[in-house]
């Protein structure tokens, strides 16, 4: 895995000893809170509905044991004990006091994490392919990537006070798990005529006016990235929208521009860019891809062993094909029936922590869907590695089906909310706890957002739930068909809200719905969606209204 | 025709924890019902001017709506009925501790 190198760590240091002067200024009265905020933000801390809650970057979502076990001791020492996990591969702590914040920051530091450009308008915390590196249609590991654009776009003095925050995701294989249509910029490896590059798609989005993203380069060799990417954000500093801050986002640039247009605008920026800045050295390449070499894996020879019925189940769902034939990625959910989606407790952290220490190679992974990865692991340890997970309470078999669901924090936790996602989603999981029923079910993604800023991805789940404030009321707006894959689809509005007490049966109705509808049991929510269309599930979830109307 | 006026408090976030406050002449509570209450539209400007006047304690102070049928300043929308308790995810927060500024 990547290290930081001294410069990184100084950096870092330097930061944190920045901050803890701010915030000292800022409790001692010489800095007021219209001053203090943007230099908290742009240290990962917010102000939310209860408490400060900090965001800690994870890199492309990837963490070794001691940095997993450092989570686990902040959790203990300055939060209640628990951390939560998010749909952008971060973690957020949801209870700090402002005075420990720096102190946090120091621990981070300690293991080589930060909080830098978790929030503000800058180029934020750059996300991948979580099973990057273990699956055997891959390009290239995309994180060689998204590190060479974390170190470029760290505290660059140009993006940092962009129109408004910038996402970027890369994926290095077809099948897209990091959603990169619906990032500012996604990026997917290619290979052409033996050269690696990139397909560059700009001005996806979801939020208020969820989008898909557009090819602006179809191929762009690897060595143009950063000239490329830097022609981009420098005509979107220069272009995006500053007065209405709804409008700000590249997005919205490209959808009133024009594709064409501003590709042209990005291209003649680029040609200068490729002047001025020159390609990216190959001993910084080499040293970026040293850290994400394999590692060294274990060739034990298989052993057969006959799985009792957790194991199987646990096998069944929650293990993914590894490139080699002898190890297996494993999934491990934060979706236990009726738990927060993305939580785990200090000591969950720490089991965790052991395990990939003990069985993988030192690695874990954050997935934007809020479960944990380990993405190397023999098949010889999958029992010790679900013993360790049962003991630890994180063996829920349900990776994928209909109690995986992503929630946003919403009004339990987010100053911005309008309604509480979360127990929506446990209510949910509560209604189908019944692991047979699950995979009788199948295949299934719920994504439940408590506002319109969608971070909950609402608009790309098969079942989409965005949580509304109706004149003083919480009421549920429900989306049907969305997908975050490389099959990019946003989800079609079903009709009328529903009121919290009344969500879970209208979800109940759809999947009893889809039940009836498929036409065999391996016809996906999905696919059966995309074959029969919208009409039959309106008619599921409001007949009971319409049979009172008539 | 105007708009009846809403009994009001004033609100803030605690500038070191974050915690949820109220107004509570002449200084400030994690108990909403120990808040200070505006009744008219004069006294709710007052309120609001005076409760500004603390920013080494506050992080931004609003006024918000209250009802008061009980006798005690009380929640009238859900996002400051949830203010008031905490996350209702799990017990956690301010439904396991009862502090007092």
């Amino acid at each position: 895995m990547y290290s930081y190198s001294d410069f990184d760590s100084a950096f870092v240091r330097a930061r944190t000893a920045e901050f803890r002067d701010q915030v000292a200024r800022r409790l001692d009265g010489s800095l007021t809170e219209d001053e203090f905020k943007p230099l908290r933000l742009m240290n990962g801390l917010y102000l939310q509905l209860h408490a400060y809650m900090l965001r800690v970057a994870i890199p492309y979502g990837t963490l070794r044991g001691a940095q997993m076990r450092k989570l686990a001791e902040i959790a203990d020492r300055w939060d209640k004990g628990y951390g939560h996990f998010t749909t952008r591969q971060n973690i957020q702590f949801n209870w700090p006091k402002l005075c420990d914040v720096p102190d946090i920051l120091d621990a981070l530091a300690d293991v080589q994490m930060h909080a830098i450009q978790t929030s503000g308008n800058c180029i934020r915390n750059v996300t991948a392919d979580h099973f990057a590196g273990a699956v055997a249609d891959e390009v290239e590991d995309p994180r060689i990537t998204a590190e060479l654009i974390r170190q470029w776009s760290t505290d660059h003095p140009e993006f940092a006070y962009l129109p408004r925050k910038f996402k970027i995701a890369v994926t290095g294989t077809e099948q897209d798990r990091a959603v990169i249509r619906f990032h500012d910029i996604g990026l997917r490896l290619r290979r052409r005529d033996g050269q690696i590059g990139y397909q560059v798609v700009i001005g996806g989005g979801l939020g208020r006016s969820p989008m898909i993203g557009k090819v602006v380069r179809d191929f762009l060799p690897k060595p143009e990235l950063l000239p490329y990417l830097e022609a981009i954000l420098r005509t979107y500093n220069l272009s995006g929208r500053r007065d209405n801050k709804y409008k700000a986002r590249i997005k919205i640039l490209v959808h009133e521009t024009g594709l064409a247009a501003l590709k042209a605008k990005i291209e003649q920026n680029f040609a200068t860019q490729k002047r001025l800045l020159p390609d990216v050295s190959p001993q910084l390449v080499a040293r970026i891809e040293q850290g994400f070499a394999p590692p060294d894996f274990d060739t034990r020879p298989l052993v057969s062993h006959r799985p009792g019925p957790g194991l199987r189940a646990f096998i069944d769902t929650n293990t993914t094909p590894h490139k080699r034939d002898d190890h297996v990625i494993v999934t491990v959910s934060l979706k236990p029936i009726g738990g927060t989606p993305g939580d785990a407790t200090s000591d969950q952290m720490r089991a965790l922590a052991d395990l990939a220490q003990a069985y993988g190679y030192d690695e874990l992974r954050i997935s934007h869907e809020q479960n944990v990865i380990l993405p190397h692991v023999h098949r010889n340890d999958l029992p010790a590695v679900y013993a360790g997970l049962r003991d630890a309470g994180l063996a829920t078999a349900n990776v994928g089906l209909v109690s995986d669901i992503i929630a946003c924090p919403g009004m339990d936790y987010c100053a911005l909310a309008t309604a509480r996602s979360i127990p929506v989603a446990q209510e949910i999981s509560r209604a189908f706890a019944e692991i047979d029923a699950q995979h009788d079910i199948g295949p299934l993604k719920i994504k439940i957002s408590g506002c319109i800023n969608a971070c909950g991805h609402h608009h790309v789940g098969h079942i989409g739930i965005l949580g509304l404030d109706k004149a003083g009321v919480e009421n549920y707006q429900l989306t049907l068909g969305g997908d975050g894959t490389q099959e990019a689809t946003i989800g079609t509005r079903t009709g009328p809200g529903f009121a919290y007490d009344q969500i879970v049966p209208a979800v109940t109705r759809l999947i009893h719905a889809y039940l009836r509808l498929r036409t065999a049991p391996d016809e996906t929510f999905l696919q059966t969606y995309r074959r029969v269309g919208i009409a039959p599930f309106k008619t599921a979830l409001y007949e009971a209204e319409n049979a009172a109307a008539a | 025709m105007p708009r009846a006026f809403v009994p009001k408090v004033a609100t803030s976030n605690h500038l070191r924890d974050g915690d949820v406050i109220y107004f509570a002449r002449p200084g400030w509570t994690r108990d909403l019902a120990r808040a200070s209450v505006a009744m008219t539209e004069e006294a709710a400007k007052e309120l609001l001017r005076e409760a500004s006047q603390f920013p080494l304690e506050t992080v931004g102070v609003v006024l918000i709506d209250v009802d008061m049928s009980s006798g005690a300043p009380a929640p009238t929308h859900f996002r400051e009925l949830f203010r008031t308790r905490g996350p209702s995810n799990y017990f956690h927060g301010k439904q396991a501790e009862n502090v007092q500024l």
